[in-house]
Formats: structure tokens, C-alpha cells, sequence
């Protein structure tokens, strides 16, 4: 068998590995999924006159809001997605069937590409969950066209993609479940950091450079662009870039650690 | 083939300045079971990973070949030959066995139709078809250990490292799992076993390794291993100072032991022997409270190889 073929191969039995325990046990999927709805409703729902109408100018518009904050929340979802891809990964280590991989002859990435693959599948998931809870509460994107519609979803594939090889590099290093969870926790931190519920220009002067070039603040502007259309600008470029450099440097940081002879 | 299954020279581990292994030389003829014996963290485990290429030899290490195979050439061409079952269960405990099984399957490349007959076979093989469609965190120790070791075979592999299979096994799944092992070899596999159980080792191995410190201690069939030490012997236990005075200047030859008033001599615990130190002891009128006899065992040679000396552990004496 050539070398491609048996990495498709073994990749494709990891990747149903993986599947199989979210499947088995979808609690951990689930609980990751309360974070960004609870958010989007507090949001909404609690603080979303005032939100709304500190944006606004001084009118309370709710639904507005809700069509503000929802991509920065999708966005969230993924990051909030992958703190679960650490956990399981950290967890996944510690188990004596890995180091059973590590004896077999087989390709010796899948089990990194199983575990990739099978998050993004997951983040692609949680977010049309929580999708449907925007259009649930008055989320619309009817304005977009097919083509921004795709558009919007090969972002969200990409973004999830480059989060997905940091945290399983994350999940390598650490130690534990508990080490690892702590290490991909600014992951779910940094879209509050981000223009995800108040726009870049309202907050404070010395913060915003930081807050306007972080990963999530060109996604977040760029999702908002196709789903609501919205000014893009360089947003789209920033961050396609930011996607390719994480996955990269995710990519070769996961498959080094992964390579080291296990403690 | 003329090679052995696994030839190790010089084999060296060191974790930064710890030592592991400190130059371990291996023959292991094809079809036949390897015994490394060994106390706790004698390395053991360590020379299982690196035989089995988990993790690399030290560079300043041999030529080590398993399977024909350069270790650190060609590790993937060692791992098709090998199958590995580890100390801590390499099963995953969130699938069922049967999924467990199916995954071994597809990673060693087989047809759908023949996972499905071979994952079918082993599991009736092993005992494991009622408990196939269960999670295997719910199997018990000794269920785990046949699944782990169903796993190691579905990839036919021609050389198994066992790392301590049976410790934590009850004395029923320990003998299930010797006779696992025996038929194992019977069809021309070549095992390796760590244990340390020097009865499991004396039971299976047709050699052994005693590890100590990192080396090899020394090595041979369990017979050439317990000729290395002195023979049996026999101890006489005294409660009455003066019996126990008496009976070492009336027997020649004797260890005495004044603190626990005990005589030992050496002996071969034949009948005949056992009635001249008897005889002796009548024809003085002496009595001892308590007479066993102890004949060399693996026990012995572990325990004059590997330091243990102080240890009074003598499971193989009868009380008569």
C-alpha cells in the first residue's frame, strides 16, 4: 500500500475512533455547546436593550443586537468546541491504547489527523446548533447570496481547522484533563476580548490594537461581512492568514510532540 | 531463518543522568518464551518499550535487531512483525470489545469480512463473546487482559511482548492466562514475558533473564539458574535455649541463629538424609518445635542475584 493510501486508510479508522466516543458520550460535546447558547440569550435577552442601545446611539433594537453578536458566537462555539478536543486528547494520552498505536505499523500521524478531523466534524455540528438557536430567537441572513453563504461556512471550517491543531498541540503537553482544559480556556476568553458584543471603537484607545488584531476580531468581522453585509475590508485576508499560520504552526507543534517518545 | 526473533547487544536507556538499562545483551530464538525476571524497577518495562519501539534506545546502544529488523532503521518494519500487550491495559475502555476488535482489524488492514471472522473467532477463543457488545471499562481485570491480548493477535504477529501479564490477575485468570500463553507457542510465536513471579517464569520460560540494576544478572534455563546458588537445606526451630545449644553441638555442619533459636543445615530433603538428622537428633534426646524443608527454588536465585537476602519470604517450604 502506498504511503497516502495507508495514511487515508488508518486517518479514516481514527477519525471513526473518534466519532464512536462522541457518539458514546456526547455530554462533554453538549456541555461545551451551553457556554456560547447561554451567552447568546444573557446577551440578548438580559443585557441586550442596554447593549443595543449603547451601540445604537441611545435606541434600545434588540433584534439588532441578536444579529450583532451572532457571529462572533459561532465563532466562540468553535473555540468553545475545541476546549473539549484538549481534554479529550490530554485523555486520550494517558490511555495504554495509543501506546499500542505507537507499537503498530501503521501511519503514524492518523491518530493526531483522527483526532483533527473529528473535531472539526464536531465544531461544524455545534455550530449549526447553535445557528438554529439564533434563528430561533430572530437571527436572519437573507440578504447574503449562495456563494457568501459558502463562503461564511469554508471560514467557520477554516477557523475551527487552525483552533483545532493549537489545542491538540495543548492537549499534548498537558499533563491532564484538567491542565488541558486550563490551557485552551483563553480560547473561549479571547472573543470576549474581540468585537464579538461591543464594536473595536468603544473600547478603550490602548486596547484596541490588541483587540482588533487578535484571531477572532477579523473572523468575527469577516462572518459578519457575509452573513449581515457588512463592510469587510482587509478583515478577510487578516483573517484567512490567521487561520493558515495557527494551522500550520498548530500542524508541526502537534506532530513534533506527537513524535517524542512518550514519558 | 538463522536470526534469533530478538538479539539485543549492549541495550542502553538512561533518562537524563538515571540510568535504566545499563548494557543488556539478548538472545531470543525464534519460537520459544522469554522470561525477564526482575524486581520492581529493575527495568523491565523499560526494555519491553524500547523492544517494541516505543521509545528509542540510547544512541551509545548496539545493534539491536527484533524480527530480523534493525530497531532504529526500520521500526516499521519491526512493528509489522510484533504484537504488543503492555502492563496497563491497552484497551479503549470507552468502545465495546467487539469495536475494540474491529478497530485492530482495520488498522491491520483487513477486509471487512475478515475482521468481522477474525474479531469472531478470538473473542469465542478468549471467552469474550457474551461480554462482546459491552463498553470495556466494565470488564474486569482479568477480561481486559484477554482482550488486550486478543488485540496483540489479530495481527497474526510473529513475536509478543508480554509486559507482566498476570500481575493483579486472580490465581484463576493467571492460569488461564499461562495456558494462553502455551499455545501461543505452540504455534510457532516467540514470546517475551516480564513477570515477577519466579513461579510464572519457572512455569513458561524455556529461558530466563534475571534484570537487576539495569543488567542482566545472569541468565539460562530455570535448572542452570538454580544450580548457581547452594542447595536446599533444612531448619530446625527451637523454643528451649538449651535444646537448641544441645542440637547445634550434637548436628556438625549447622548455621545457628541464636536470636530466633534456629539451626539450619544444608540438605537435599531426601528421605534418607531427613532420617540421619532425625536420628541424631533422638539419639541425643533432642526435640525441635519445628522442622521445614527447603528445597533451592527460583525464589533463591532471585533473591541471591538481586540483593534480596533479607528478605524471609519462603513460599515453597512445608511445615512438617
Amino acid at each position: 500500500m502506498s504511503s497516502l493510501s495507508l495514511a487515508l486508510r488508518d486517518s479514516s479508522t481514527m477519525l471513526r475512533r473518534n466519532l464512536l466516543h462522541a457518539r458514546r458520550y456526547p455530554s462533554l460535546t453538549l456541555n461545551l455547546l451551553l457556554t456560547p447558547i447561554m451567552l447568546l440569550l444573557l446577551f440578548v435577552y438580559i443585557f441586550g436593550d442596554t447593549m443595543s442601545a449603547g451601540i445604537g446611539g441611545g435606541r434600545p433594537d434588540r433584534s439588532e443586537y441578536i444579529a450583532y453578536i451572532v457571529p462572533g458566537l459561532l465563532l466562540m462555539t468553535i473555540g468553545s468546541t475545541t476546549i473539549g478536543t484538549a481534554v479529550s486528547v490530554s485523555n486520550d494520552m494517558t490511555e495504554g491504547i495509543i501506546a499500542r498505536f505507537r507499537t503498530m505499523a501503521i501511519h503514524r500521524g492518523s491518530v493526531i489527523v483522527g483526532h483533527v478531523i473529528g473535531s472539526v466534524l464536531q465544531s461544524v455540528v455545534s455550530v449549526v446548533l447553535v445557528g438554529a438557536v439564533a434563528v430561533a430567537i430572530g437571527f436572519r441572513s437573507t440578504d447574503a447570496t449562495v456563494l457568501e453563504w459558502l463562503a461564511a461556512f469554508g471560514l467557520l471550517v477554516l477557523f475551527s481547522m487552525a483552533l483545532t491543531w493549537i489545542v491538540v498541540g495543548m492537549g499534548l503537553v498537558s499533563p491532564n484533563a484538567e491542565a488541558a482544559s486550563n490551557n485552551a480556556m483563553p480560547l473561549i476568553l479571547l472573543p470576549l476580548l474581540s468585537s464579538a458584543f461591543v464594536p473595536i471603537d468603544a473600547m478603550p484607545g490602548w486596547f484596541q490594537p490588541i483587540a482588533e488584531y487578535q484571531p477572532f476580531t477579523p473572523a468575527i468581522e469577516t462572518l459578519r461581512g457575509l452573513l449581515l453585509g457588512t463592510e469587510i475590508g482587509t478583515n478577510g485576508w487578516l483573517a484567512v492568514a490567521w487561520c493558515l499560520g495557527l494551522a500550520v504552526l498548530g500542524y508541526f507543534w502537534s506532530t513534533s510532540k506527537f513524535n517524542d517518545d512518550p514519558k | 531463518m538463522t536470526d534469533p526473533a530478538i538479539a539485543a547487544n549492549g541495550l542502553r536507556k538512561s533518562y537524563g543522568d538515571k540510568t535504566v538499562l545499563d548494557g543488556v545483551d539478548l538472545a531470543v530464538p525464534e519460537g520459544t518464551i522469554f522470561s525477564l525476571l526482575g524486581p520492581n524497577g529493575a527495568g523491565k518495562t523499560t526494555a519491553v518499550k524500547v523492544l517494541s519501539t516505543l521509545i528509542s534506545p540510547d544512541p551509545a546502544s548496539g545493534r539491536i535487531r527484533v524480527g530480523g529488523h534493525d530497531l532504529t532503521t526500520a521500526p516499521q518494519a519491526v512493528r509489522a512483525a510484533i504484537g504488543v500487550t503492555g502492563q496497563f491495559s491497552a484497551v479503549d475502555g470507552l468502545i465495546t470489545g467487539e469495536e475494540n476488535m474491529l478497530l485492530m482489524a482495520d488498522l491491520h488492514h483487513l477486509s471487512r469480512l475478515e475482521g468481522r471472522q477474525v474479531t469472531a473467532e478470538l473473542l469465542e477463543r478468549f471467552d469474550l463473546t457474551e461480554a462482546a457488545k459491552k463498553p470495556a471499562s466494565t470488564y474486569s481485570g482479568g477480561m481486559k487482559r484477554r482482550l488486550d491480548i486478543a488485540m496483540t493477535l489479530v495481527g497474526n504477529p510473529r513475536i509478543i511482548f508480554l509486559d507482566e501479564p498476570t500481575t493483579g490477575l486472580d490465581p484463576r485468570s493467571r492460569h488461564t492466562m499461562w495456558q494462553i500463553i502455551r499455545e501461543l507457542v505452540s504455534d510457532g510465536v516467540t514470546v517475551f514475558l516480564t513477570t515477577q513471579y519466579l513461579e510464572e517464569a519457572d512455569e513458561l520460560a524455556d529461558r530466563i533473564a534475571v534484570l537487576n540494576d539495569g543488567k542482566i544478572a545472569a541468565q539460562g534455563t530455570a535448572e542452570e539458574l538454580k544450580r548457581l546458588i547452594p542447595g536446599g537445606h533444612v531448619r530446625l526451630r527451637f523454643t528451649d535455649p538449651a535444646a537448641y545449644q544441645s542440637a547445634a553441638s550434637a548436628l556438625r555442619e549447622v548455621t545457628c541463629d541464636d536470636e530466633s533459636l534456629t539451626l539450619q543445615l544444608p540438605s537435599d530433603g531426601s528421605q534418607r538424609e531427613l532420617r540421619s538428622i532425625l536420628d541424631r537428633l533422638d539419639s541425643n534426646g533432642i526435640e525441635a518445635d519445628e522442622l521445614t524443608v527447603h528445597t533451592p527454588d527460583l525464589d533463591d536465585v532471585f533473591f541471591a542475584l538481586t540483593g534480596g537476602t533479607a528478605i524471609p519470604t519462603q513460599p515453597k517450604e512445608a511445615a512438617r
